[in-house]
C-alpha cells in the first residue's frame, strides 16, 4: 500500500515538468503555430534557471529566469515564423539544435556545481492523511502550480472571449483577420506564453528535479511534451493525464525492476515512448475526434492581405 | 518570387550557421600549451580522449586528474592534449587519427566504446602507442588497462551492510556487463560479510550519464525500502537523491562528499595517475610492450576514501583490514563458496577467482533480487 502511494507520488513528480511544457505547447498550437523547438527552449531555460538558482539561492527567481529565457527563445522563433514566414518545422528544429548547443556552451562552467540543499515540501495537516497524504500532499509546489494552470487554461480556452479569439486564430486566421483581430500579434503572444511555460519546466528539471546542470539534461522531455499535445487531442486535461501516464510508465519500469520482475531493461526504458506511439495510433484512428480538436491552421503560415 | 528566394536563402544561412555552431561546440578541443622549451629536447606529446566533459566529477574527471598527475611528474618533458566529449563510434576514429597525425606519441582512449576505432587507427600509425581503458582488443602498438572497482564496492558493501536498517541495499546499474555485475556482486558480498540478512535491489537505467533518470531510479529504490544506495553511473544524482530522502549513498569515481554531506558514506575512486606515469616512463625508456594491465587497491588505482564519521570505528577498521589484505594478496573478494541467486554454485569452497572467472561474470550472487537482464 505504502509502496503504491510512493509510486504514485513519484509519478506526479515525474509528470509535472512534461505537463507544464505540454500545456505551453498546446496553447501556442491552439493559435496555429507548431513549435518544434521545445527541447531547445527547455535546455536554455534549464541552464539559465540553474545559474540563477546558484547565484541567488532563490528557486522562485530561478523559475522566473527560466520562464524569461524560454520566452525570449520563443519570441525569436515567433518573429521568424510569424513575420518572416520561415518554415515552422525547419525553424523549430533549428531552435532545438541551437538550444542544445547553446546551453552546452554557456553551461560548461556549471557542470558539477551543487545547489544548496533541497527541501522536501509537504502540506501541513493534509500530508498525514493515509495514502492520499503521501501521494498528493508531499509534492513540490510546482506540481500544484501545474495542476492549477491546467484548470485555468480550460477556463481560459473554453469560457472566455480571449480564449475564443485565440482558438479562432488557430482555426481560421483569415476570418479572425477579417474581423479585425491582430492575428500575428495574438500568435506571437501565444508562442511567448508557450515558451515561458517550457522555460518553467526546464528550470524545474535543473533546479528541483535533477537538481544539477549537465549538457542535454532535458533528455527528450521536450519531444515527449510535443507528442503529448497530439496525444491529448489538444485538450488541456488530457495533457495532464498524458504527462502522468508518461511519468507513471517511467517510474513503474524502475519499480518493477526493483521488485525483481524479469523484463529486459532496454524494453522497459523504451516503454514510455512506445506508450505514446500506441496512443497516437489509437486516437488517429478516430478521424472525427482529431478533426474536431486539431487547430485547422496548425503549422500553416498566415499572410495578411493575401 | 525574389522575396521567396531571399527568404529561403536566409533560412538556409541561418540553419547552416546554427549547425556549424553546434558542431563547433560539440567537438570543442582544448589544448593546454606549455611554455616552449627552446634548446631543450622536444617534449613528448601525449593525448587523452574523454567520453564526458572533464567537469563531470565522474569518470572523465578522474582520468583528467590522472593526466594532470602525469603532467606534474614530467613537467617540460611532456606536452598533453585533451579532447573531451568524444562520442563513441565513428567520430572517435576521426579524433584519434587526427591526434596521431598531430605528432602525439602516445594516445589514451578512456572509454570502452573507443575500442574498434582505436584498433583501426593503431594499424595506420605503427610508431604511435595506443592505450585503451577497459577494453579487450590489442595490437602490437595497442594495449589495454583496467581498474578493479569491485575492490571499492566490496569495501563499500561492508560499510553499507553495517549502516542499513532495512537490510535492503539499492544499486543503480548502467548496463548489465561483467564489470557492473562484478560491482553489484562484490557490494552484496561485502554487505553480507557483516550482515547476512542483506538483500540488494537492482535497477538498470541503460545509460552511463543521465541525472534525471538516475535520480528517478534512486527514488524508486528508496520507495521500495532500500536505505543505502550505490551506483555504477557517473553523475552525483543518486547521492543527491539519497540526501533529499534522508538515506545513505556513496560517491563514485571521485570524492563526491560535498554533494550529499549527510548521505555520503564514502567515495569509491579511481586514481589513474600512477598508470599514466608508468606508461609514459615505459615509452621513454623503450620498454613499452603490448599487455593487459589490471590494477586495483594494491597499486593505488582504486580506493575507498572519505569514510563518514557516522560509520562505526570497528567498521572503518574492518575496511582497513580488507584494504591491507588486498594489498598483500592475502584477501580475494571473490573467494568460494559463491552461490548465484538461483542456488547454483559458481565458485567452489576456498577457491579464489582468477581473472578469467571475473571477466565472465554473468550472474547475481545470492541475496541480489531478480535476474540479470538478458537483453532478449
Amino acid at each position: 500500500m505504502n509502496e503504491v502511494a510512493l509510486l504514485l507520488a513519484a509519478t506526479i513528480a515525474s509528470g509535472t515538468p512534461v505537463a507544464l511544457a505540454g500545456l505551453g505547447l498546446l496553447l501556442n498550437e491552439k493559435a496555429g503555430v507548431l513549435n518544434l523547438g521545445a527541447e531547445g527552449m527547455m535546455l536554455i531555460a534549464a541552464v539559465t534557471g540553474f545559474a540563477v538558482a546558484l547565484g541567488t539561492g532563490s528557486d522562485l527567481l530561478a523559475f522566473g529566469a527560466g520562464a524569461l529565457a524560454g520566452a525570449v527563445a520563443a519570441a525569436l522563433f515567433g518573429g521568424l515564423v510569424i513575420w518572416l514566414n520561415t518554415n515552422q518545422y525547419a525553424t523549430g528544429l533549428a531552435l532545438s539544435l541551437f538550444g542544445a548547443g547553446f546551453s552546452a556552451f554557456v553551461g560548461v562552467g556549471y557542470v558539477g556545481k551543487k545547489l544548496e540543499d533541497r527541501v522536501l515540501y509537504e502540506v501541513p495537516g493534509l500530508s498525514d492523511l493515509p495514502f492520499v497524504g503521501p501521494v498528493l500532499f508531499k509534492q513540490h509546489p510546482m506540481a500544484y502550480v501545474a495542476m492549477a494552470l491546467i484548470g485555468l487554461s480550460i477556463v481560459f480556452l473554453y469560457r472566455t472571449r480571449a480564449g475564443l479569439v485565440l482558438r479562432a486564430v488557430g482555426e481560421s486566421p483569415e476570418s479572425a483577420h477579417a474581423l479585425g483581430y491582430p492575428v500575428r500579434r495574438i500568435r506571437l503572444a501565444a508562442v511567448i506564453v508557450g515558451g515561458a511555460l517550457c522555460g518553467v519546466a526546464g528550470a524545474f528539471l535543473s533546479v528541483v528535479y535533477a537538481p544539477m546542470w549537465v549538457e542535454g539534461l532535458v533528455s527528450g522531455r521536450g519531444w515527449i511534451a510535443l507528442a503529448l499535445t497530439t496525444f491529448a487531442t489538444w485538450r488541456p486535461a488530457r495533457v495532464l493525464l498524458g504527462a502522468y501516464l508518461f511519468g507513471g510508465v517511467t517510474m513503474l519500469q524502475f519499480h518493477l525492476q526493483g521488485q525483481g520482475v524479469e523484463v529486459a531493461s532496454q524494453l522497459l526504458a523504451m516503454l514510455p515512448y512506445l506508450a505514446t506511439i500506441v496512443v497516437l495510433v489509437l486516437i488517429s484512428r478516430n478521424a472525427g475526434w482529431v478533426r474536431a480538436n486539431m487547430p485547422a491552421s496548425l503549422g500553416r503560415p498566415f499572410f495578411p492581405g493575401s | 518570387m525574389s522575396l521567396h528566394t531571399k527568404r529561403s536563402l536566409l533560412q538556409w544561412a541561418g540553419l547552416t550557421a546554427i549547425a556549424a555552431t553546434v558542431a563547433l561546440v560539440g567537438c570543442g578541443k582544448k589544448e593546454e600549451p606549455k611554455p616552449a622549451a627552446q634548446a631543450k629536447p622536444e617534449p613528448l606529446k601525449a593525448a587523452w580522449i574523454y567520453v564526458g566533459p572533464v567537469g563531470d566529477a565522474g569518470w572523465s574527471f578522474a582520468h583528467d586528474q590522472g593526466r594532470k598527475a602525469a603532467e606534474a611528474k614530467f613537467g617540460d618533458g611532456l606536452k598533453t592534449t585533451i579532447v573531451e566529449k568524444v562520442p563513441e563510434g565513428a567520430d572517435a576514429e576521426r579524433v584519434i587519427r587526427d591526434l596521431a597525425q598531430q605528432g602525439n606519441k602516445i594516445i589514451f582512449a578512456t572509454s570502452f566504446g573507443y575500442m574498434d576505432a582505436m584498433l583501426k587507427v593503431a594499424g595506420e600509425f605503427p610508431d604511435v602507442k595506443f592505450e585503451h581503458a577497459t577494453g579487450y582488443k590489442t595490437a602490437p602498438n595497442m594495449r589495454i588497462y583496467d581498474a578493479s572497482f569491485y575492490h571499492d564496492t566490496y569495501m563499500a558493501g561492508v560499510v553499507a551492510g553495517k549502516m542499513s536498517k532495512t537490510n535492503t541495499l539499492g544499486f543503480v546499474g548502467s548496463f548489465p556487463i561483467p564489470e557492473v555485475l562484478r560491482n553489484i556482486n562484490a557490494f552484496t558480498l561485502g554487505a553480507q560479510s557483516v550482515n547476512p540478512k542483506i538483500k540488494t535491489k537492482v535497477v538498470w537505467v541503460s545509460t552511463w550519464f543521465d541525472p534525471p533518470k538516475e535520480s528517478e531510479a534512486a527514488q524508486s529504490l528508496i520507495n521500495q525500502g532500500a536505505d543505502v544506495l550505490l551506483q555504477n553511473t557517473d553523475s552525483t544524482a543518486v547521492l543527491q537523491t539519497a540526501e533529499k530522502n534522508g538515506k545513505y549513498a556513496f560517491g563514485w569515481d571521485s570524492d563526491m562528499s560535498t554533494f550529499g554531506p549527510k548521505a555520503h558514506l564514502a567515495s569509491a575512486i579511481a586514481n589513474w595517475g600512477p598508470y599514466y606515469i608508468k606508461a609514459i616512463e615505459e615509452l621513454k625508456a623503450g620498454t613499452w610492450k603490448t599487455e593487459r594491465t589490471v590494477w586495483g587497491v594494491k597499486e593505488g588505482l582504486n580506493d575507498l576514501i572519505k569514510i563518514a564519521d557516522v560509520v562505526p570505528e570497528e567498521t572503518k577498521k574492518k575496511v582497513e583490514t580488507i584494504k591491507a589484505g588486498i594489498k598483500d594478496g592475502s584477501f580475494e573478494v571473490f573467494t568460494g563458496p559463491i552461490m548465484d541467486n538461483t542456488g547454483k554454485e559458481r565458485l567452489a569452497k576456498d577457491q579464489k577467482a582468477d581473472q578469467a572467472w571475473k571477466d565472465k561474470i554473468d550472474f547475481y550472487v545470492k541475496g541480489v533480487e531478480g535476474k540479470v537482464p538478458s537483453g532478449k
